[in-house]
Formats: C-alpha cells, sequence, structure tokens
C-alpha cells in the first residue's frame, strides 16, 4: 500500500537537504482494529510528509509491520519517533537511517508499445532484470524489485514509450544482521 | 468501598449479559459515580443499572456536561471521571469534553453507545463512526466486537486512562454485543505489552541534571501540572526550599507549590505576574517539572530563558524537546524523579537573586484600581482571603479565568481547576459539579464570565437536583471580555460582535430553583460572598455586576518576549491624602 500525501507546517514544500533528511522508519504494530488509521492519523494531525507507507503481516501473527518513508529535519524526526511510540498499539519503532538495512520496492509499469519499439522495451527489461508479467498487442507491464534508486531508473528509462498505469508498493526494509566486521 | 469490591466479586464466574458484565465491571474498578444521559443504544445498560446501587448515575442535562463533569471530578480527586453516553448526537456532544480532558492530561472514561455491529457502516439511526471522529483527541479507543472482551477492554481503558501521561479513553458499545451473553470476570490486573510507562527517572539523567543545577546562581523552577497530577507537590516544596529556588507555575501548575511562601512568584506566561516572565528570562538554570513549555507560557520560542541550561521532567517523552530544546530531559514520573533529585542536590547561594526577585515584586506588583464600581480582582481577592485558600476553585475560560489565577492565593494542590489547553467555555458550570460530587471537604465554587456561562446553563438543573452545595459566581461584565480587550489593545478598538445581550441571570437562577443574589457596588461584596458560603444545604447564585471595559495585565502579547510585556498602565501609588480615589491601586501580590 502505498500513501503519498505532502502536508507540511509552514504549507510550503519542504525541500530535502543538509536539515531535511530522507529517513526510513519501521514500525511494529499490534495487527488491532484501527492501528493502521491512528498512524497514518496522526501523520496528517501533526503535518508530517510521507512519501510512502507499506504495510504488511510478520512473522508473528498479531503483529504487523509498517514502513514509512518520510522526512524533516532531527528536531521532527525526534518527534514522530516518538509520537509513534506514543501511540498504545505500537510495539517497537527504529529508525533505520541510523542502522544499515536492506530496502525493496516492487514497481508495475505498464508501457505502450508497438512493434517496433517492444524489443527496445524488452532490452530494458533484461537490464534491470524486470519481469513481463503481461502483454498485449499495445502494451506490455513490467515487474521490477530493488531500491528505490533502481525502481526510480526503470521508470526514466520507460517514461519515453508511454506509461499508461504505474503502481509502486512503498519500500520494506530490514535491518541488516552482519555488518561485515569480523 | 469493600461492600462495592464485594458485589463486584460475587458475581465472578456468572454468565450474564454484555450489559450486566459492563455495570458489573465498574463496580469492580470501584467507580462512584457515572455522569451520563440515556438513549436507544444504551437503553440495555441502563437497564442494568437499575438493579446496581453501588454506582450513582448523575442524570446531565447535556452530554457536554457529563464530559466537563468527569474531569472536574478526576482533577478535583484524582481518580478517572466516568461518561456514560449513547450513540450517535450523544456520543458527537461528548467530543469538546474529551477533546479537552486530552489537551488537559485529564484521566476519563467515556462509555458510548453505538449501532448493532451489523448495522455499522450503513448509516444507520444515530450512528456515527465516534472511534474515528475521537481517534486524535483520545490517548487510546476502543471499538468492542465481542462481549468476551469486554471485562478485558474496561480494565484496559482504565488503565490506560490513568496512568503515565493520563488522558481520556473512549469505549464504543455495540448494542447487539450488550446483549450477548458471556461469563463475567474483571481481571485485578491487566498487561498492555506495548505501553510502558517509564516511571523512574535515568540515574545517569538525574546525576546531569544535579551537576547543571550545582552551577546555578539565578535558578527557576517552572512547574506544571502535572507535579499535582503526580501528587508531589511535597517533593517539590523541599527542592525549592533546599536549593532556595524561586518557583513560578503554569495555569495547571496553580496549587502545587504554595504562594504564601516566599519562594513562590505566582504564574508565568502571557498573563503571569511581571516578576515571574523577567526572572525566566533571566535564570541562568530553568528545571521545567511537569509542564509543556505552551505557547501561552513561551510566547516567542527562541527567546524564551534564551540564556539558561534547560531540565525537562516529564512522563511523556514527546513532551521533552517539542517546543523549546531542552539540555538535560529526564523521563519519568515527577513525584520519583523529584525524590531521586531530593537525594543528591545540595544548596545554592541564591541570596542576591532572590533579593533582585523581591525588588521586582515591589515594583511591579499585581494591582488593580479600586472604586465604588465593583472588579472582578476584587471579588476574587476577597474570595482568597476570606477562604484563605481552603476552597477548589473552578473557573470557566477568558479574563475572569486570568483574574483567578492571579489574585486567588493558591495553597493546596487540586483547588484549581480549569480548562486550559483547550480553553473551552462553558468549562466551568459542569466541571464544578462534577467536582461537587467528589469533595465534599470543601467548597466548590464556579466561577464564570456572563459568556461562557451560557454555554452550559442548563447544568443549573442538574446541580439544583442533587442540591449540591455549590457557589456560582458570574462575573458579569456584558462582554466576550478577551476578545474584546485584544480588539482593543490590537485590533485599533473595532469592536466586533463581543457586546451580550444577557438574560436576568439572577431570575434565570432562580427560576432553575436556585437562591440567587445580584452585587453591584463593592461595599456589598465581602458581605455577600461571606452569605454564600455559608449556605450549605444546596448551591446558590451570585451575580457580580462589574466595571465593563478592564483589561488583564501583565500581558505578554501573543508570540512576543517578556521585553514587550504590557504591565498594569498606572504606577504603584501608595494610598495617601490627597491622592485622589480613582487613581488608588489596590497591590495584592508582591
Amino acid at each position: 500500500m502505498t500513501h503519498t500525501q505532502h502536508p507540511s507546517k509552514s504549507g510550503a514544500e519542504p525541500k530535502e537537504g543538509e536539515h531535511f533528511k530522507r529517513h526510513t522508519i519501521s514500525i511494529l504494530v499490534e495487527n488491532k482494529f484501527g492501528a493502521f488509521n491512528r498512524i497514518a492519523g496522526m501523520f496528517a494531525a501533526k503535518g508530517y510528509n510521507i512519501d510512502s507507507l507499506s504495510v504488511g503481516p510478520t512473522e508473528e501473527e498479531d503483529v504487523s509491520r509498517m514502513t514509512i518513508v518520510t522526512r524533516g529535519d532531527d528536531q521532527i524526526i525526534e518527534q514522530i519517533t516518538k509520537q509513534l511510540n506514543k501511540l498504545i498499539d505500537t510495539l517497537k519503532v527504529v529508525d533505520l537511517t541510523f542502522e544499515s538495512f536492506v530496502d525493496r520496492e516492487l514497481v508495475l509499469v505498464k508501457v505502450q508499445t508497438t512493434q517496433s519499439t517492444r524489443p527496445e522495451i524488452m532490452q530494458i527489461a533484461e537490464i534491470f532484470r524486470a519481469k513481463i508479467v503481461d502483454i498485449s498487442p499495445r502494451s506490455v507491464t513490467l515487474e521490477s524489485t530493488g531500491s528505490q534508486q533502481k525502481v526510480d531508473a526503470i521508470i526514466k528509462m520507460l517514461k519515453p514509450f508511454g506509461i499508461k498505469e504505474l503502481a509502486r508498493t512503498g519500500r520494506v526494509a530490514l535491518k541488516r544482521e552482519f555488518q561485515g566486521e569480523v | 468501598m469493600s461492600t462495592q469490591k464485594a458485589t463486584g466479586s460475587q458475581k465472578q464466574g456468572r454468565l450474564m449479559t454484555g450489559a450486566e458484565i459492563f455495570v458489573r465491571s465498574l463496580v469492580a474498578e470501584g467507580v462512584e459515580v457515572v455522569f451520563g444521559y440515556p438513549g436507544g443504544a444504551t437503553i440495555g445498560i441502563y437497564d442494568a443499572l437499575v438493579d446496581l446501587s453501588d454506582i450513582k448515575h448523575v442524570l446531565v442535562r447535556h452530554e457536554q456536561g457529563a464530559t466537563h463533569a468527569a474531569e472536574g471530578y478526576a482533577k478535583a480527586t484524582g481518580k478517572p471521571g466516568v461518561v456514560l453516553v449513547t450513540s450517535g448526537p450523544g456520543a458527537t456532544n461528548t467530543v469538546t469534553g474529551i477533546a479537552d480532558a486530552f489537551m488537559d492530561s485529564i484521566p476519563i472514561v467515556v462509555f458510548t453507545g453505538q449501532v448493532a455491529l451489523p448495522l455499522i457502516g450503513n448509516d444507520a439511526f444515530q450512528e456515527a463512526d465516534i472511534v474515528g471522529i475521537t481517534r486524535p483527541i483520545t490517548k487510546h479507543n476502543y471499538l468492542v466486537r465481542d462481549v468476551k472482551e469486554l471485562a478485558k477492554t474496561v480494565k484496559e481503558a482504565f488503565y490506560i486512562a490513568s496512568t503515565g501521561r493520563p488522558g481520556p479513553v473512549l469505549v464504543d458499545l455495540p448494542k447487539d454485543v450488550m446483549a450477548q451473553k458471556a461469563t463475567f470476570h474483571y481481571p485485578d490486573l491487566v498487561e498492555v505489552r506495548s505501553y510502558k510507562p517509564v516511571v523512574e527517572g535515568h540515574p545517569k539523567q538525574i546525576k546531569k541534571a544535579a551537576e547543571v543545577i550545582s552551577t546555578a546562581k539565578r535558578p527557576v523552577l517552572y512547574v506544571g501540572g502535572g507535579v499535582i497530577q503526580s501528587n508531589a507537590a511535597a517533593e517539590l516544596r523541599k527542592l525549592a526550599e533546599t536549593l532556595q529556588c524561586p518557583v513560578t507555575t503554569t495555569l495547571h501548575g496553580l496549587g502545587a507549590f504554595p504562594e504564601n511562601n516566599p519562594l513562590a512568584m505566582g504564574m508565568l506566561g502571557m498573563h503571569g505576574t511581571w516578576y515571574s516572565n523577567v526572572a525566566v528570562q533571566y535564570c541562568d538554570v530553568l528545571i521545567a517539572v511537569g509542564a509543556r513549555f505552551d505557547d501561552r507560557v513561551t510566547g516567542k520560542v527562541e527567546a524564551f530563558a534564551a540564556e539558561a541550561q534547560k531540565i525537562h521532567i516529564d512522563i511523556d517523552p514527546s513532551a521533552i524537546s517539542k517546543n523549546v530544546k531542552v539540555d538535560v530531559p529526564i523521563v519519568g514520573d515527577v513525584k520519583r524523579v523529584l525524590k531521586q533529585l531530593n537525594e543528591v542536590v545540595q544548596r545554592l547561594d541564591t541570596k542576591d537573586w532572590l533579593a533582585t526577585i523581591q525588588q521586582w515584586k515591589q515594583e511591579h506588583p499585581l494591582r488593580y484600581r479600586s472604586g465604588d464600581a465593583i472588579r472582578a480582582q476584587y471579588v476574587i481577592q476577597k474570595l482568597g482571603e476570606i477562604t484563605g485558600g481552603d476552597a477548589v476553585v473552578v473557573t470557566d475560560v477568558g479574563q475572569h479565568q486570568m483574574w483567578t489565577a492571579q489574585f486567588f492565593k493558591w495553597i493546596h494542590p487540586r483547588s484549581h481547576i480549569t480548562s486550559g489547553g483547550l480553553g473551552t467555555m462553558g468549562f466551568s458550570l459542569p466541571a464544578a459539579m462534577g467536582a461537587s460530587f467528589g469533595r465534599k471537604d470543601l467548597p466548590v465554587i464556579s466561577i464564570s464570565g456572563d459568556g461562557g456561562f451560557q454555554m452550559n446553563s442548563q447544568e443549573m438543573a442538574t446541580v439544583v437536583e442533587h442540591k449540591l452545595p455549590m457557589k456560582i459566581f458570574v462575573i458579569n461584565n456584558g462582554f466576550l471580555g478577551m476578545v474584546r480587550q485584544w480588539q482593543e489593545l490590537f485590533w485599533r478598538r473595532r469592536y466586533s460582535h463581543v457586546g451580550l445581550s444577557n438574560p436576568n441571570f439572577v431570575k434565570l437562577a432562580e427560576a432553575y430553583g436556585c437562591p440567587a443574589y445580584r452585587v453591584e457596588h463593592s461595599s456589598d461584596v465581602e458581605s455577600v460572598i461571606r452569605k454564600a458560603l455559608a449556605h450549605k444545604d444546596g448551591p446558590v447564585f451570585v451575580e457580580f455586576v462589574v466595571e465593563q471595559e478592564d483589561n488583564v495585565y501583565p500581558m505578554i502579547p501573543s508570540g512576543q518576549t517578556a521585553n514587550e510585556m504590557l504591565d498594569f498602565p498606572d504606577p504603584v501609588v501608595k494610598p495617601s491624602n490627597g491622592v485622589p480615589e480613582e487613581l488608588l491601586m489596590t497591590v495584592v501580590k508582591g
């Protein structure tokens, strides 16, 4: 599930810069009625940005994991973390930005094709190790998985051919266990 | 209490309806009084109340009154207040009171009826998504979908409302769930694995705080409602006296530190005392205790105690560094943290600092103009003198609220109740009613303006019905005074819809069956207050007709600093022969 909104305290779109960093926050929540609304609602009520939000079950039956990509200066991110922790259904909040982590996003892109452009699109798919999941005389749907940058790149490459529809999952992420030091 | 517990536990293990489980859960929880209003969705619960005399149910005249009554009860007693209303409009009418309790961290538990589960989402008669509506204004809320979850949910609701940073919890009760049967078992304890408030201050932070304090030459204790909520007045007093540190309190902190103590500086902020605001501006160490750096306290955030090292003690981690960056945060229960601090701090040499503050107190005391026309400040000052601070005073919102905060001498915790964060007009009468059900030991005095009184005046009927020995004071200046003051000072005196055309308040009170007086001359104020306080067997109403266009001073204009503070415009004039009467000041504190 991807949810995008752009409210901000000043009303102006905050820019990413030295003080306004992008953060990936991983949240474990009780899988209870309304828990998702509480979290999304907190962001809306306090005027924090959500670039993407994904949610799904975990290895524990009654626990869900949410991965939220958000932006803000240190003080805003500190408040976001504290406000998330304050919600009764929240079990754990980790700002992965301070950790080493793996992240993936999945995208489905439906691209316009003609006989002449199809081979080129297939070639791009191959380079990105994307899969063709649907094909029709006038379009082809690709599935690509990777980091956010990779997903951004494939979309950019396909744009000139004409993107008919597009769906992104938003980022999911887990902390790396092995930090490479023996 | 013991018989109530027995009634609750006797029935443990029996099969009963949700409605019966619900009321027996309240008994088991030790609930003494419920403020409510019945309706279609709660008719089953009200039926179960018929056979249960352990709980006193107070039928309010509007659901907003029920929530404020629960708040008043909670603030006066320290126990959670309980509300029971029906679905739809019954539930939505509680919203203002819930928001008020959320802003002021008041433990209340609101039970709302709901349409039957299969009808939810169908736009059924008297359906409202109250869980959705109140999500951002409750500490937590629940929709009970299974009767087997009911007793546990009630227990959790009380636990969450009254622990950590207290707040309102709402439980939505669908009609069909309340008709289903289950075995009653009310748990003694409850565990919420995702909710574990930190109580003890981290020893490392305590040590750091003590180090910072030891360097202080001009310390100030800035004390909020958290000290009262955590019953830490004694610990605070010990800290202030050990350090010889002056104390200023927020609106909700009034009563946390006795104002007859020489270290007391009264309230700070927009309408705080001149000397407390200046002391905060010049302090070198600011110790914030159970306070949240609200904008009505700080004014311009960057200039608030700008030179000071700041220590912040609060049970809510999200309150720390939210508005103002602090140097030493301590998360924990105020009482425990103050105890920990008291063990490690030592007396400071603040003799010069206290002398400076003493001089400021003499140069810029709280004062007002005297005369035959009644000044609201005079009414409050007299009330303070006559009661000696031994009263529960419940104010509304506006000028009278600030004057009460300034001119009443606050001695005891839980003696001052008001709507601070949300600033809800219409709060005082129902909140005082709730306080009156909880506190029989002290006179309960409701003070409203003529505007606010009319926002919940329907509760006069409830007050009279229960013969509550309340004193209901209305300070009538014929204006929405605080808005008028802003229009005068900042909008070139262009008065826009602030004049009030009022009913005859005395006749109105009498129509409800309440004895009532009107006072129009300063010389009558004292005798009528005494008469009202002597009246013990029911409510008494007093209207004070006061000077129409009077302003609350000092005032720091919104978003500005102590440098821009407007003190009372007239100088301090000592009474002596030859001074015209209209220049005479009554100097109150200082």
